[in-house]
């Protein structure tokens, strides 16, 4: 039971990260129809522009308490990570917005290649570690640990969450970006600044993406130019298997995920008796993803597109 | 394409232009030999794949700043460094390059993942390869005259850790966990083998990949059947992580490693979860070679830190350089045949080949991490 309990916390850790990875791609896609590849690598960038901060401010004077280091570089990554999204925005996908899908999902391809390797070139191709700063509590619950800082992303995804849906659900901001999300060009002529709708998407997904690369490399205890790549990868899937474009669909398809991997890779081995190993983790996952996506072609939470146009 | 592909490229074709109508003359007058040095250059191991280039760069560059003579004829050594990302796809890809680039020899590559499948092409193409750091038993068990390395295989490697998580560890219940790559998977099996036969348990045995960063699942699942010791076969950019997941998921049982842990990255990945882990190296530690000091110090120079291989590259090619010099010439063929006569003193210790291309000096070194830093335990042979 306690190992139960533990593959279940493994995956909601896991699967808040994820969820809040995948936000940026379905509100990019609701919004769109546009699938942002180079969101994985803000995320990236995110983690690695904090840890430089980080790094910077322990450098300067190492007695200052783990957690302010911790948020300071946090307070840089976002508007850091923020600037960058409105930047591509408007250079790679703006002056194609009229061209046909294909080609935007190219350019986004390519942005997250230049980004890859910008990357690579800053900060080189080293793992760089997330130094030990921050609160090592741990506690036992039914039998599994769980640390503070395992506790602390589970919570702060869900407040993001709370408050992107508040934000859509509840301001002037949210209602524009669902008038878009439905028809752009009615929602022009009722007066809504489209341009300016799908640039605070971008950088609202940007923000969300800062803190979710922050919280993995101090997770995992490491960031890397690579680290975005298969990320973006899992978190686009969680978004599928949610309903892409679906907000909320975003948060139950990354949590999914996240468990599904955890448990997955924790029963596989006893239950085929060692036939399929822990290795078929992501098989697993992406399985599971192929399953729903048969019976339910838009996503668990997806309304079919058909409907929308 | 990424940058350093990129500006090799360039490179080549620089040297394309500049070369045409004086194929392969340097402006002295002596003949340029190429030999190719492969191994990762991007991707999450880049940091040891440029180590490994390095080594070889700087014996190179030593030897042609000493100036070197075949049959009475002045020649300049040109290294020729492509990245194989550690796939093997790509591996093969960039072993057609070099043959269709006409390098005499290939030190190379770095994982044994990469080093097997392009070993069929330097076999068919017969050029001689000489792999610094790969380690898989089936690389020089193929039956390739052209296969040699220069650093003790995962046979020798796994059997020794093996033996010594038994014998001087008191391990009696082992979870084994291997990254699915010919390395990891190599050595853990080579391990698995020589932990049962000297007494031990395998009571899980789990598999992970060579880009995860997640092993909780896994680590988690071991932790129910109560192991003393976890044994990973893989690199250190997986070790880390999985050696902080140990501690916080309340593990008590030992880490061991091989060689793919014990380097300067896994402590700063690891952090202060590093502390009592225990992993293997082939060969001995770098102060303790014989030409160890002198060597670091030269590297450092240029390079920087040394990561782990570096040495092994340095020695593959004067290795290769000395069967050069003894067949008074560069042509692969004629360097093969002197290639099974190697006896030469390296910075790493004696190198000298088997019937087989493997070394014959293989040391397997047990160290500890002690206050941060890896300690030696004891040296195995």
């Amino acid at each position: 039971m306690d190992i139960f309990t533990q593959q279940l916390i493994n995956g909601l850790v896991l699967g808040s990260i994820y969820a809040l990875v995948a936000l940026g791609y379905t509100m990019v896609y609701g919004i769109l129809e546009l699938i942002n590849f180079a969101h994985g690598e803000v995320t990236m960038i995110g983690a690695m522009v904090a840890l430089s901060v980080i790094g910077v401010l322990l450098g300067a004077s190492p007695d200052l308490p783990g957690l302010m280091v911790v948020i300071a570089g946090l307070l840089v990554a976002i508007p850091a990570c923020m600037a960058l999204a409105f930047g591509i925005e408007k250079i790679a996908y703006r002056p194609l917005r009229k061209a046909p899908r294909l080609a935007p999902l190219i350019t986004a391809i390519g942005v997250s290649i230049i980004l890859q390797n910008l990357a690579m070139l800053v900060w080189g191709r080293q793992y760089v570690s997330f130094p030990a700063i921050l609160p090592r509590g741990k506690h036992e619950i039914l039998g599994a640990h769980i640390t503070d800082l395992q506790i602390a992303i589970v919570a702060l995804s869900l407040l993001t969450m709370a408050g992107l849906w508040l934000l859509v659900e509840r301001t002037r901001l949210g209602r524009a970006m669902r008038a878009t999300a439905q028809s752009k060009e009615v929602a022009e002529l009722m007066g809504v600044n489209v341009d300016r709708v799908i640039s605070s998407t971008f950088v609202i997904g940007a923000a969300i993406a800062a803190l979710a690369g922050v919280m993995v490399s101090a997770y995992y205890g490491l960031a890397h130019y690579y680290m975005g790549f298969m990320l973006g990868l899992k978190a686009f899937s969680a978004a599928v298997l949610g309903g892409i474009g679906n907000i909320a669909g975003a948060m139950l398809g990354g949590l999914l995920l996240g468990v599904i991997e955890a448990l997955g890779a924790g029963y596989i081995g006893d239950l085929t008796g060692g036939f399929l190993g822990s290795h078929y983790q992501d098989v697993f996952a992406f399985f599971v993803l192929i399953l729903v996506l048969v019976f339910r072609p838009s996503g668990l939470l997806g309304e079919r597109v058909a409907n929308r146009a | 394409m990424t940058y350093a592909k990129f500006s090799l490229y360039m490179l080549v074709l620089a040297l394309v232009v500049s070369l045409s109508g004086c194929s392969e003359k340097t402006k002295e007058g002596g003949e340029v030999i190429r030999i190719g040095s492969v191994a990762p250059l991007t991707g999450p191991q880049t940091h040891i794949g440029k180590d490994n280039e390095n080594g070889a760069r700087l014996a190179v560059d030593e030897i042609n700043v000493k100036g070197l003579e075949l049959g009475g004829k002045k020649v300049k050594l040109e290294l020729l460094g492509e990245d194989d990302q550690a796939e093997p796809k790509t591996a093969t890809i960039v072993a057609q390059k070099l043959v269709d680039a006409r390098v005499v020899a290939v030190i190379g590559h770095l994982n044994s993942g990469t080093t097997i499948p392009a070993s069929k092409i330097y076999h068919d193409a017969g050029i001689p390869q000489i792999s610094p750091s790969a380690t898989a038993v089936a690389y020089t068990a193929q039956g390739y005259k052209t296969a040699y390395r220069v650093m003790a295989n995962d046979a020798q490697q796994g059997k020794a850790l093996g033996q010594f998580a038994v014998g001087k560890m008191g391990a009696k219940k082992i979870a084994i966990i291997d990254d699915r790559t010919a390395y990891g998977q190599g050595l853990a099996d080579e391990f698995e083998k020589a932990a049962k036969a000297a007494g031990g348990e395998v009571v899980a045995r789990e598999f992970t990949n060579d880009k995860a960063t997640d092993f909780t699942a896994i680590l988690t699942s071991i932790k129910g059947k109560v192991p003393d010791l976890v044994f990973f076969g893989g690199m250190d950019p997986q070790g880390g992580p999985l050696a902080q997941q140990l501690k916080r998921l309340g593990l008590s049982a030992k880490l061991l490693g091989g060689d793919g842990l014990q380097n300067v990255n896994f402590l700063k990945l690891a952090g202060a979860d590093a502390e009592g882990v225990v992993a293997s190296s082939p060969g001995l530690p770098i102060d303790s070679m014989p030409g160890g000091p002198d060597f670091r110090k030269r590297f450092e120079a240029k390079y920087g830190v040394i990561q782990v291989y570096a040495p092994y590259a340095y020695d593959a090619v004067y290795a290769l350089v000395d069967a050069m010099k003894r067949a008074k010439s560069a042509e692969s063929a004629k360097v093969l045949a002197e290639l099974p006569k190697t006896d030469i003193q390296g910075v790493t210790g004696p190198v000298k080949f088997d019937a087989k291309g493997d070394t014959t000096g293989g040391a397997v070194t047990v160290y500890e991490v002690k206050n941060g830093a890896w300690q030696v335990l004891e040296t195995v042979k």
